[in-house]
Parts: C-alpha cells; sequence; structure tokens
C-alpha cells in the first residue's frame, strides 16, 4: 500500500507543517516515509508546497507526478495541481479561499471544506491548515488520527505547546467534515 | 694552557644544518635565523607548525627542523588558522611575501586578523614579486620600475602601495602589529625583539601577531646587496615606516 | 549503540554522521540548499569541544580544511556547486599533498549562479578532477537520508584509508527531503595510522606536507604514486546498488536523487511486464565500469537518467562500449516524475 498527497498553499498557511506532521505521524506507525518541500525561490512567501509519501514497502520517489490526493489551500495551487490528482483520486479543498466552482475534474472525489471559516468559528483562523489535515487522515486512513495527533509535540515547539488543545480540536473537526462532506 | 672558549654566536636549534639557496644579499636568510631564534628562545621548536606560502620562501622547510605544510598561494593564513583550531596547544607561525600576503591573500589575512587567531605571521615586504622574477607587487613604490610595471608604478594605473601593518593594526583581534627592517644594528635588535615578542604573545594566547619585515630583493631591483640595503633604508621606511602599531596589553583581553 | 528512527532531513543526517563520525572540526561558507549543515554543527560542535568556523569565504574554508586535516583530526566542509567550484584550488593541494578530508557538495544548478533547484550538473567537476592536476577525488553518491548518513562516515574511513578527499556528491533534492533515520554510531570508529600528521617534531623527525616537487623525477615519481591510489580505489572501493538486474532486457543507470525517482519507474514498467532493471553506482569515482561491462557482455540496452544534459552516459558508454545507451536528460528547473522517465521507457523498450 502507497499514497502519495501534496499539498499546497500560500507560505504562511503551515503547508510544510501539516506535512510535516503526516510525515511524523507515518513514522509513527512505522511506515516507510518521505517528505519533500518545493524547493525554489518561492520558499520565501508565495506558494509552498510539498509531497509526502507513506508506504508499506520501501519508497522509490519522493517526487510524485500523479499523486493519490491533493490539499489545496488556496486558489493558486488548485490550478496548478488539480490537473496533477490521479483518476479516482481526492481532492481536499479549502472553498474559503477557493471557490468549488473553479474545479475542473469530474474523476475525481471532492472534499470541499470551507476551511478558514471553520477556524475562525473556532477563534483562531490560523488553524485551517490543521482543519485540512485532520481531513484528509480522515477521509484516507494514510494514518489513524491518534497517530496524526502524537506528531503535533513534533512539529509544534515547547514554547507554543499551550496551542496543542486547539490544533487537536481542530484536527477533529476537519474530521467531522468528511461525514458531512461530499464525496 | 689555553682560555677556555666561549660560544657566542652558534646556529638555532631550529634552523637545519643546511646553506640557504637565497640570493646574495636577500634578506630572508635574516629573517629565517630571527624567527628561529625567537622560536628557541622560547623552547618551542617542538610543538611549532610551520605554514609555508606560495613564492621564494617556499622552501620553508629545507630550513626550519619543524613540522610543515605548504599553503596555496595566499591562503596561508587560512591554512594557519586551520591548524591551530585543530590543536590549538601549539604554536603556527606562516610566512608569507608581499604578492601572497597582500595581494592574491589579502581576504585570508584580514579576517584571520580580524578572528583574532592565535598565530603568527611573518611579513617579508620587498615590494616585488620575487620567484616570478620581478613583478609589480601591492607594496611596489610609486615609480618603481618592475617587470610588470616597466614605466615605473603609476597610481592612476595601479594604486599607491598597501600599508598591511597599519591596516592590521585597526583590528580588534590583532594583538601585535610591527613593522622592522634590518638596515641597522638598532633596527636588527629591533626586530628581533619584535619577532621574540609576536611568539611571545601567541605563547600567551594574546591573539593574532603579525610582523613585517622591510626586505631587499637585489636580484630583481638591479641593486647590490650594498645598494639594497640603502634603498629600503632610504626609499621604503620613508613611505613605510618602521615601529610597533600595536600592541595589546595582557589586560586588554576580554 | 542508538537505535531509534527519526525523521531527519538529508542535509541534517550528513552533520549527524559526521559527528558519529568523530569529526570535530567544520569549516565552511553559507551557500544555499546545503546551510542546514553547518547551522546543526554550529549548534553541536561547541558543546562536544570541537571548532565551528564561518570562513570568509569558500577559499578560506577549504584552506582552513588543509590546515586541521593536516594535523590528523577529522574534518570536513560543505558546499553547493558555486562554492565547490571556489574550493577547487584548494582540493587540488589536497589531493596533492595527500591529506584526508571529507567535503559535501549538496550542488544546485549552474552554470554561474544558475538557481537552487537540484541537479547533476557537477558529476564532471566531481569525478573527472575539477581542480588542476592529475588527480582524482573518491565520490559517493547517496540517494535517501539513511545513506547520507552512512555514506558520511564511511567517507571519514575512506579519506584516512587513502589519504584523499572524499566527496559526497547529494543535491538539493535530498538535502532538503525527509526521511526516518536511524542513526546507527559505529561502536568503533575504524582508523587509520597517521604517521603523517603535523603534531610537533617532538622526539621524531620533521614531517612536511607539501604539493611541490622540483626536483629531478621527483614529481613524476609522485603521479604515479596518486595513480595507484586510484588504481586501488577502483580494485577494492566501487560500491552500486542493482534492482532487478538478473533478467533485464533494459538496464536504467541513474545516481543519486535520479535514481531515486527513477527507482519508481522501473517498478511501473515491472508492473506492465517489462523486464527493467536498475543500476545505481554509489561511487561515481571509482565508477563501477566492471559491473556495468559484465551486463554489456549479454544482450542488453541501458538508458541512462541524469538531471543534466548528459555527463554520467559518458562514463556508461566506455563501460559498455558496443551497447546502445539512450538517455534522458533533465536540465535543472523542475525535476522529473517517476511517470516521465516511465514514458521514455516505454519509448525505448525493446520490442
Amino acid at each position: 500500500m502507497i499514497q502519495s498527497v501534496i499539498m499546497a498553499g500560500f507560505g504562511g498557511q503551515g503547508i510544510l507543517l501539516i506535512g510535516n506532521m503526516l510525515a511524523y505521524a507515518a513514522l509513527g506507525e512505522g511506515k516507510h516515509v518521505t517528505y519533500m518541500p518545493a524547493y525554489g525561490v518561492e520558499m520565501r512567501g508565495g506558494t509552498a508546497n510539498c509531497t509526502v509519501v507513506v508506504s508499506d514497502e520501501p519508497i522509490g520517489s519522493p517526487i510524485v507526478g500523479k499523486p493519490d490526493a491533493v490539499i489545496v489551500m488556496n486558489l493558486p495551487s488548485l490550478k496548478k495541481f488539480e490537473s496533477w490528482i490521479k483518476p479516482e483520486g481526492k481532492l481536499f479543498l479549502n472553498t474559503s479561499l477557493a471557490p468549488a466552482d473553479e474545479r475542473t475534474r469530474e474523476d475525481i472525489a471532492f472534499y470541499p471544506i470551507p476551511a478558514n471559516d471553520l477556524a475562525s468559528q473556532m477563534g483562531n483562523a490560523r488553524l485551517a491548515n490543521m482543519i485540512l489535515i485532520g481531513a484528509y487522515v480522515k477521509a484516507t486512513g494514510i494514518v489513524s488520527q491518534d497517530a496524526l495527533i502524537d506528531s503535533l509535540s513534533k512539529v509544534i515547539s515547547e514554547r507554543n505547546a499551550r496551542f496543542i488543545p486547539q490544533n487537536i480540536e481542530a484536527i477533529k473537526l476537519g474530521a467531522d467534515q468528511v461525514e458531512t462532506a461530499n464525496p | 694552557m689555553q682560555a677556555a672558549e666561549k660560544k657566542v654566536f652558534e646556529r638555532p636549534r631550529t634552523l637545519k644544518e643546511v646553506p640557504f639557496h637565497f640570493c646574495p644579499g636577500c634578506h630572508h636568510g635574516i629573517a629565517h635565523r630571527m624567527v628561529a631564534e625567537a622560536i628557541d628562545k622560547f623552547q618551542l621548536r617542538e610543538r611549532t607548525i610551520g605554514v609555508a606560502s606560495v613564492g621564494c620562501s617556499v622552501f620553508l622547510y629545507d630550513y626550519f627542523d619543524v613540522d610543515v605544510i605548504e599553503a596555496p598561494h595566499g591562503r596561508a593564513a587560512a591554512v594557519a588558522t586551520g591548524v591551530k583550531r585543530a590543536r590549538n596547544d601549539r604554536i603556527v607561525f606562516s610566512y608569507q611575501g608581499d604578492g601572497d600576503l597582500a595581494s592574491i591573500g589579502i581576504a585570508e589575512t584580514i579576517h584571520t586578523a580580524n578572528r583574532g587567531e592565535n598565530i603568527t605571521i611573518i611579513f617579508i615586504n620587498n615590494t616585488v614579486y620575487g620567484m616570478t622574477g620581478g613583478q609589480l607587487a601591492p607594496t611596489t613604490l610609486l615609480g618603481q620600475k618592475t617587470s610588470t610595471s616597466p614605466y615605473g608604478r603609476d597610481f592612476m594605473q595601479d594604486g599607491y602601495p598597501i600599508r598591511m601593518t597599519e591596516i592590521l593594526a585597526t583590528l580588534e583581534g590583532t594583538a601585535f602589529a610591527a613593522r622592522v627592517a634590518f638596515t641597522t644594528p638598532k633596527n636588527i635588535n629591533m626586530a628581533k625583539k619584535a619577532i621574540e615578542k609576536a611568539f611571545q604573545f601567541q605563547k600567551e594566547e594574546l591573539g593574532f601577531t603579525f610582523v613585517e619585515v622591510l626586505s631587499a630583493c637585489p636580484t630583481n631591483w638591479g641593486l647590490s646587496p650594498v645598494d639594497s640595503m640603502k634603498r629600503v633604508e632610504n626609499e621604503m621606511i620613508p613611505y613605510f615606516p618602521l615601529g610597533i602599531f600595536k600592541e595589546r596589553k595582557a589586560a586588554d583581553v576580554l | 549503540m542508538t537505535e531509534k528512527q527519526d525523521l531527519v532531513k538529508g542535509n541534517e543526517a550528513v552533520a549527524m554522521g559526521a559527528l558519529d563520525a568523530g569529526c570535530r572540526h567544520y569549516f565552511g561558507y553559507p551557500i544555499t540548499p546545503q546551510s542546514d549543515i553547518p547551522e546543526y554543527l554550529s549548534y553541536h560542535l561547541p558543546k562536544l569541544g570541537g571548532e565551528f568556523v564561518q570562513a570568509e569565504s569558500e577559499v578560506a574554508a577549504i584552506n582552513m580544511l588543509l590546515g586541521a586535516a593536516a594535523t590528523g583530526v577529522r574534518a570536513m566542509t560543505s558546499s553547493s556547486s558555486p562554492g565547490i567550484s571556489l574550493m577547487q584550488e584548494g582540493l587540488s593541494y589536497i589531493a596533492g599533498s595527500e591529506i584526508p578530508i571529507v567535503i559535501i557538495n549538496m550542488s544546485r544548478s549552474g552554470p554561474g549562479l544558475g538557481g537552487i533547484a537540484p541537479s547533476q550538473g557537477d558529476y564532471f567537476q566531481a569525478v573527472k578532477g575539477g581542480g588542476h592536476g592529475d588527480y582524482h577525488l573518491l565520490v559517493l553518491a547517496p540517494n535517501s537520508v539513511q545513506e547520507l548518513y552512512d555514506l558520511t562516515i564511511l567517507a571519514f574511513e575512506l579519506a584516512e584509508k587513502y589519504r584523499n578527499p572524499v566527496m559526497i556528491l547529494g543535491d538539493a533534492m535530498i538535502g532538503q527531503m525527509k526521511e526516518p533515520l536511524l542513526r546507527r554510531t559505529p561502536e568503533k570508529i575504524v582508523e587509520y595510522p597517521k604517521d603523517w600528521a603535523l603534531t610537533g617534531a617532538k622526539g621524531r623527525p620533521q614531517r612536511v606536507l607539501k604539493s611541490l616537487y622540483l626536483k629531478d623525477g621527483e614529481l613524476t615519481a609522485h603521479n604515479w604514486k596518486l595513480h595507484q591510489k586510484y588504481e586501488a580505489m577502483k580494485k577494492d572501493e566501487i560500491r552500486y546498488e542493482e534492482v532487478f538486474v538478473e533478467d533485464a532486457e533494459l538496464i536504467l543507470v541513474a545516481f543519486g536523487s535520479a535514481a531515486r525517482i527513477s527507482r519508481t519507474s522501473v517498478m511501473m514498467a515491472r508492473e506492465q511486464g517489462m523486464k527493467v532493471g536498475l543500476f545505481r553506482p554509489i561511487t561515481l569515482f571509482p565508477f563501477p565500469e566492471p559491473r556495468l561491462a559484465d551486463f554489456a557482455k549479454k544482450d542488453v540496452g541501458f538508458f541512462v537518467v541524469e538531471l543534466n544534459t548528459g555527463q554520467m552516459v559518458e562514463d556508461v558508454k566506455i563501460a559498455t562500449a558496443g551497447r546502445s545507451v539512450d538517455f534522458f536528460g533533465k536540465p535543472p528547473g523542475a525535476l522529473p516524475t517517476p511517470e516521465e522517465i516511465f514514458e521514455k521507457i516505454r519509448e525505448i523498450y525493446p520490442g
């Protein structure tokens, strides 16, 4: 079993953070994993993306041309990555910033999640990334939600540890969206 | 019965028993000897590592009976930094000419001084590239003819002769910076004291130490050894004044 | 012996490997995409009683390395393509003076300032010389975070074994990627006699490390001596990895990150019933020429994939003289995807 995902959005939306979380969660479950940040001049500001591959077998390429899923946090990333998704693959779209009607593919499962709005309702718009990764993990079963939650302590510094409960809440809220979303 | 002999002059232990290859009237031999005497004075030979540079002085290891590493052109200060950082209980010195230190290696020289590396540089300034056959050096005096400044050094073309000791003396990392010459007994005594002080400072870990030696190159100057000595006195010293430009007191060390 | 896996970035794995190999001296100058290495070491080395020096330039850094390693300590530097170019002079002196050092090239793209994207454009520079004179670096090309760590440790051993500079040739891709790493600290560091090291001539004759030989015949002899070392490396140090090569009708040859991506393409081909194998040189110098020559005796095609416009392919052609060698090159910009390489395999696959 091998699953790949590309996560993309603006710099500052916490894309690389949730990519790292997924990688740590996979490691925590004893799986093979590669995490590959997009590496370019866009590192600071502009768009950010990363590719995570999780597998029961040793992984060949950390670069993926046809990912099983894409998590998109803004409109430019939708335009760039929607076409990459494997047929029958999954698109997790932050509809707060990328309207659902901008998508074009009909052959993939679609998970519209108004992540920024939900995060704002929780009182912290910066939790949008957690909502999306929560939804993604729930829908794919790539790792357990527990493993994902455990990974928070790996990516959030001790100084910010007080935010962990909020993040857990957001992950769970994201997972709830999948049950209500319409694949 | 003969009177007991008193030895008043002998070869320093740090120098090997071989004749120098330097040209007649060249000051390298004197400078070599003074460095060796300073090493002997503080009994440092067995823990000294020398850095040879590219130029006439590259054969340092043929004369000094110490461990020596040969540096690429201009890089002796960086090499010395590496040696010292790896073996900080050893005495490390480099011995470099003006082309090596003040031209191609000026960045390494300045940064090594600025880091306050606890090493000693002996800088031989003879205003000319010796080994390659008398080309323009950064220290070549204005009007001086060399094989690449056949009309004499013109500041419009080549800028001005650079005063390394003054430059290095401005840096906080420099503990000792002096310019010396061998033109008179008084100056020779001063030179000897300065070189000794440089090694003493290194031994006491006070920081970067630097001694510039105004030196003659009769071959490339096209002068006799005696006239070369006069040139150092009459032409070089007025532009490159002798003296101690920086001397840190132990108490100054932070 | 540590037995815990952690998620580690490639660059940091290099730094960890260096520390676990007993390296306590680092000299470098910041350059993207390898600055994680000096950053990591600047934090850890002082705590271990080591020395970290941020030099004023790559030129200075490689010469500090020359000086430090000349005293017998394990020392290294790291940089990326433009910085490695600046170090070529020093490397030539280090090879000529037979001083063991480790140098990391997390290569980026050129020529010139180029860019910071992954590239394998430094293959020629790494394996054919780079600096002046008749010398070679021993070049190791890892393709995973674990291998970055393991080969860095090996690099220090090989450097001392041959008294020769050893280069780890990685690139921006494996330097930046994260993977699980098992930090298997060696129980015993393999070391070789250092009867050449400059420590001060106490109770023994003077030692000199140099590359200048002017006396009659000296330099000729020195060059032949170096040559013998390179021949010994060719005999004893060739390393490679093979995947599905036994029955392969087409052997894909790639190193480092290109090999990593290609591995998935080879699996795709196998799933389609195509008999495709992967041959990955781990040592780029010495190049696994004899092994490729063995394959060339059979009726097999070769397909070289590189992140450049064709460099290693020349060595594959020499090794497999007479066989057809196809090439797919991807100069820096975007990395090839496994799908893209698979399409090329399908185009050239026999029958």
